[in-house]
């Protein structure tokens, strides 16, 4: 029976979630055996991970300082994880110290941790609400008590619409998220995939295997596929390109040769 | 980042900062791969370089004190460089590089700076393994106080989503209950209880299985079994329960399986909805609906369900139908009044329904006083007439109404014949049919069904229903029959005969069509058309034929027309317009028409005869002819019906025939009357006829009724000779 819409999920701490093993990678503790386990079984596969989430980490810092270069002070950060640093409130308010930030998460653990980071800052939240359903995320009291719609917001992706399934409709989701939106809004999204990964498909397809293994499929997507996610808005220069070619702050050939996994993209709605 | 750049641009080549900086940028270089942080190389850089100042600085300071190095330690730490490998790779590059770029200037000697460089190296192991310590302290506190602030979240929800839940599960206004798989109940809410008398205990204690009543459709276990197995996630019937009082509950139950996380089989959850009520409403809707209101026998929807299923049936078996009509029902409703109508025929019913009890047999009253029985079975041939037997018989003792005894006879219609062959709307126009054969044939009787009376009936029918849009389309036309003046053998007249062109049938005599358009009152309208045709020819034959005499134009009227009360004011009207004058037309009215016509009926003939309009009396001799009466009648032609001319074809003539001719000549001709005779076919005929001194004649021995041209062509050649 498919549990009703109002019933919230369980918290199962014998199964690893996608958020702590996020912070795994990037070095953190806040992260349980069972995460740690499964982390290193994708890493079997793919030695470079973390290098890819550094990346992502990067990149999501250079869009950030785009997105408020370009006045953007209003940020919805949707799959937004554990909160480890360089999160997307710190590189914003640091830039404009009036910056709101919206985060959500769908993973309980990863929304009481982000409450407990952000206690005390009042231009900061974090929604538990879930990407597949865009309208809990638009009607939260919380998003619309911190950002006004009528005005650009940047909107986050990052690293999250590789865990919806097509079946999930990811391509709608995005749609009714834009639809919200007011012109010059930013979509900031980056995404995993098989193109640019330094290892044959089938060693990297490993990783997906774990990824399944723990009921969080990843799904590998195309460079056409995820510059569908981008339907209705301008994609901003350079494109949609591997993370460090996304404006880089120094040479990128110095960048691991798995930071170029995957594919990033800032677009501007019209 | 400002003041990074002053000290750059205050390092001059070679000199101590710029030494300090291109130690920073090996250290950098060794560490930044094995980072988390999210800072760009330059970046990372800069933010090395004040712990490679502390540790430089520490390297020579008197006294010698190594906390700087623990505190860059801890910084690195802070930095997000805490994978190990970052702190190995730190030491290596201290070991190789400190003492190399910074330990040039002062005076410490080399062996003591090599001394110095190791014991920061332990310091700074020991500060980055201290807050390496505390930070995974500090951050695994943080992520279980999550995981608990989660957990009691999610559970402060499930508690609130289980009262909700509850509340719903109490309050719904639907029952609810919940078994396991072996079907023992777990949990019923106050609805469903209530649903079954109340009690809850009685219906906790029970077990699914033993829910069994005998109205259950014969799914509903077999359902109940695969929804237990595991082969079926839901199903939804209706079904009957006992109460624990013996009354029955009816509801619409849909049962759905609730499986666990796995997908296992794990309960079943049942919703009913208490429909006894709206069922035994229905049940009496559907009474209601296929009963008759009066008698209470089934009506006629409920009797056709029953034809259709017995007509319909593939199983070899057959049907037997009785279809009644009182006699003279309209008369008893009409003296006794309606309400003694409807007491005789209520009684007439439970007559009915006492002689139809055996199996496969019921009585239904279809309207008015038509009751029909039907039997079906393997043996109706012979139990439809005994049925049809026994419904005479129970019609045959007086009813006894308001003291009276009143007899009451029907007529029957039996049709009986294998299912399968006709639908049942055939059949029951086939026993209607053969009904009225049986009312016509005097009633009190029943008739079997014949295929040829039906064909017959069914045609008459299709006729009778074809006439008035026939009128309309022109279907019908006039044929003429010339009527000879017996004394020179000149054309005098002509009669108008109509005839039907039917798109089907063809030409049809107005034998066919006549009685049918009587009866409907079509005769009417169509006899106004001919009227108007037939003098309008007439008209126009005179004006074409100036010097050949006046040609008279005899037309038919029938009795329904004839008591028409528009018919002198038609007749005048249809004069008027053509300009015929009214001594050229004839009508011809038969003798029965007449016979017992008081002076009502013949008041507009007379008005006619007065304005010069000939009647003639058709088929004279055919009735009872009341020679007294023809003194009074308003005619002029008496028509010798053609049964008279037919016995002098013979040669020679019957004498007896010839004097009754002879004799109602001499009559005719004594009241002033002409004689016309029909049916002449021979010279012979037409010369003794004559001789009779009949006036006019017409048969085919002069011509054929025909086209008004023909008559044309006759009294063109009369003129010649």
């Amino acid at each position: 029976m498919e549990r009703p819409a109002w019933a919230p999920p369980g918290i199962d701490l014998s199964v690893p979630s996608v958020s702590r093993m996020y912070d795994y990678y990037l070095g953190g503790s806040h992260n349980f055996e069972v995460d740690r386990e499964a982390a290193r079984r994708a890493m079997e596969f793919m030695p470079g991970l973390p290098k890819i989430m550094q990346a992502n980490r990067a990149f999501m810092r250079r869009a950030v300082r785009h997105a408020v270069d370009e006045g953007i002070t209003q940020f919805l950060d949707i799959g937004s994880g554990i909160p480890t640093f360089g999160n997307v409130h710190e590189v914003a308010q640091a830039a404009s110290p009036d910056a709101r930030v919206v985060y959500v998460d769908h993973d309980p653990v990863a929304v009481a941790h982000s409450q407990a980071v952000l206690a005390g800052n009042d231009r900061a939240t974090v929604v538990a609400a879930d990407l597949r359903k865009p309208l809990d995320i638009l009607t939260d009291p919380k998003t619309t008590g911190l950002l006004d719609f009528d005005r650009p917001v940047a909107l986050l992706l990052v690293a999250v619409l590789h865990f919806l399934e097509d079946a999930d409709e990811p391509g709608r989701a995005v749609a009714e998220l834009r639809d919200a939106l007011a012109p010059g809004s930013l979509l900031i999204l980056s995404h995993a995939s098989f193109e640019g990964i330094p290892l044959p498909e089938e060693q990297a397809g490993g990783t997906v295997g774990v990824y399944r293994s723990i009921r969080n499929p990843l799904v590998m997507r195309s460079r056409a596929e995820v510059t569908a996610f981008f339907d209705g808005f301008d994609i901003v220069e350079p494109g949609l390109v591997s993370m460090p070619h996304w404006r880089p702050e120094g040479p990128a050939d110095q960048e691991d040769p798995y930071a170029f996994s995957g594919f990033a993209g800032v677009g501007r709605k019209a | 980042m400002m003041p990074a750049q002053a000290s750059r641009t205050a390092a001059e080549p070679d000199g101590l900062e710029d030494r300090l900086r291109r130690f920073a940028t090996i250290w950098s270089r060794a560490i930044f791969p094995v980072t988390a942080t999210s800072l760009t190389r330059p970046e990372f850089e800069e933010h090395l370089l004040p712990l490679a100042r502390s540790l430089r600085d520490a390297l020579h300071r008197r006294p010698f004190d190594a906390a700087p190095a623990q505190h860059a330690g801890a910084a690195l730490v802070a930095a997000h460089c805490t994978d190990t490998d970052a702190l190995t790779r730190t030491l290596g590059v201290i070991e190789s590089y400190l003492v190399l770029y910074c330990g040039a200037h002062g005076d410490t000697p080399a062996e003591e700076l090599r001394a110095r460089c190791a014991r920061l190296q332990h310091a700074l192991a020991g500060g980055f393994a201290q807050a390496l310590r505390e930070r995974t302290l500090v951050e695994q506190e943080a992520i279980a106080r999550s995981a608990l602030a989660a957990r009691s979240d999610a559970q402060e929800a499930l508690h609130a989503t289980e009262t909700r839940f509850r509340a719903v599960f109490e309050g719904a206004a639907i029952g609810i209950g919940i078994a396991d798989l072996d079907g023992n109940v777990v949990e019923v809410n106050e609805a469903l209880t209530r649903m079954f008398g109340g009690l809850e205990s009685s219906v906790r204690r029970r077990n699914v299985s033993e829910w069994v009543h005998p109205e259950d459709a014969p799914h509903v276990w077999k359902l109940y079994g695969e929804l237990v197995r595991g082969e079926r996630d839901h199903y939804r019937v209706e079904k009957p329960y006992y109460r624990g009082d013996g009354t029955v509950l009816w509801t619409n139950l849909t049962v759905s399986l609730l499986r666990d996380a796995e997908g296992r089989p794990q309960y079943q959850l049942a919703l009913m909805e208490d429909t006894t009520e709206r069922r035994l409403l229905n049940l009496r809707l559907r009474y209601e609906a296929t009963h008759d209101a009066l008698t209470g026998l089934p009506n006629r929807t409920l009797f056709f369900e029953r034809l259709d299923k017995a007509v319909s049936a593939t199983d070899g078996s057959r049907f037997g139908l009785c279809y009644l009509d009182l006699d003279g029902f309209k008369a008893i409703n009409d003296s006794l009044g309606h309400s003694s109508g409807d007491r005789l025929l209520v009684e007439v019913a439970d007559r009915l329904q006492s002689v139809a009890t055996r199996p496969g047999e019921m009585v239904a009253r279809l309207g008015g006083d038509e009751f029909v029985a039907l039997t079906t079975g393997p043996d109706t041939q012979t139990e439809v007439a005994e049925l049809a037997h026994r419904i005479l018989g129970a019609l045959a003792t007086p009813v006894r109404l308001d003291g009276r005894e009143l007899t009451v006879r029907g007529s029957v219609g039996v049709v009986e014949g294998p299912a399968g062959e006709r639908t049942s709307a055939e059949v029951l126009r086939s026993a209607d049919i053969t009904m009225y054969r049986a009312k016509s044939a005097g009633g009190n009787r029943y008739e079997y069904a014949d295929p040829e009376a039906d064909a017959r009936a069914i045609t008459r029918h299709g006729l009778t229903t074809a006439l008035p849009a026939a009128l309309e389309r022109g279907e019908f036309f006039i044929e003429y029959q010339p009527l000879v003046h017996l004394g020179d053998g000149s054309v005098h007249g002509a009669e108008a005969l109509v005839r039907w062109c039917h798109p089907q049938h063809g030409v049809l005599g107005p034998d066919r069509f006549i009685p049918l358009a009587e009866h409907t009152g079509l005769i009417v309208p169509l006899g106004r058309w001919v009227l108007q045709e037939a003098v309008r020819q007439a008209r126009y034959w005179q004006t074409r034929h100036a010097d050949g005499g006046p040609l008279r134009i005899n037309v038919n009227l029938s009795p329904t027309q004839l008591h028409h009360p528009g018919l002198v004011a038609d007749t005048v009207d249809v004069l008027e317009r053509s300009g015929l004058e009214p001594g050229a037309l004839c009508l011809e009215v038969t003798e029965s028409a007449l016979i017992g016509a008081d002076e009502d009926l013949l008041k507009p003939l007379r008005q006619l005869a007065d304005m010069g309009v000939d009647i003639a009396l058709d088929d004279f001799g055919t009735g009872y002819s009341n020679l007294a009466n023809l003194r009074r009648l308003p005619v002029s032609v008496l028509k010798l019906d053609r049964s008279f001319t037919q016995g002098m074809q013979r040669h020679p003539a019957d004498p007896v025939d010839l004097k009754i001719v002879e004799g109602i000549v001499s009559l005719a001709h004594s009241l002033e009357l002409a004689v016309t005779v029909e049916g002449v076919e021979t010279g012979a005929q037409a010369e003794q006829l004559r001789e009779l001194g009949c006036d006019t004649a017409q048969g085919w021995y002069y011509a054929r009724p025909g086209a008004p041209d023909r008559i044309h062509s006759l009294v063109m050649a009369d003129a010649v000779q």
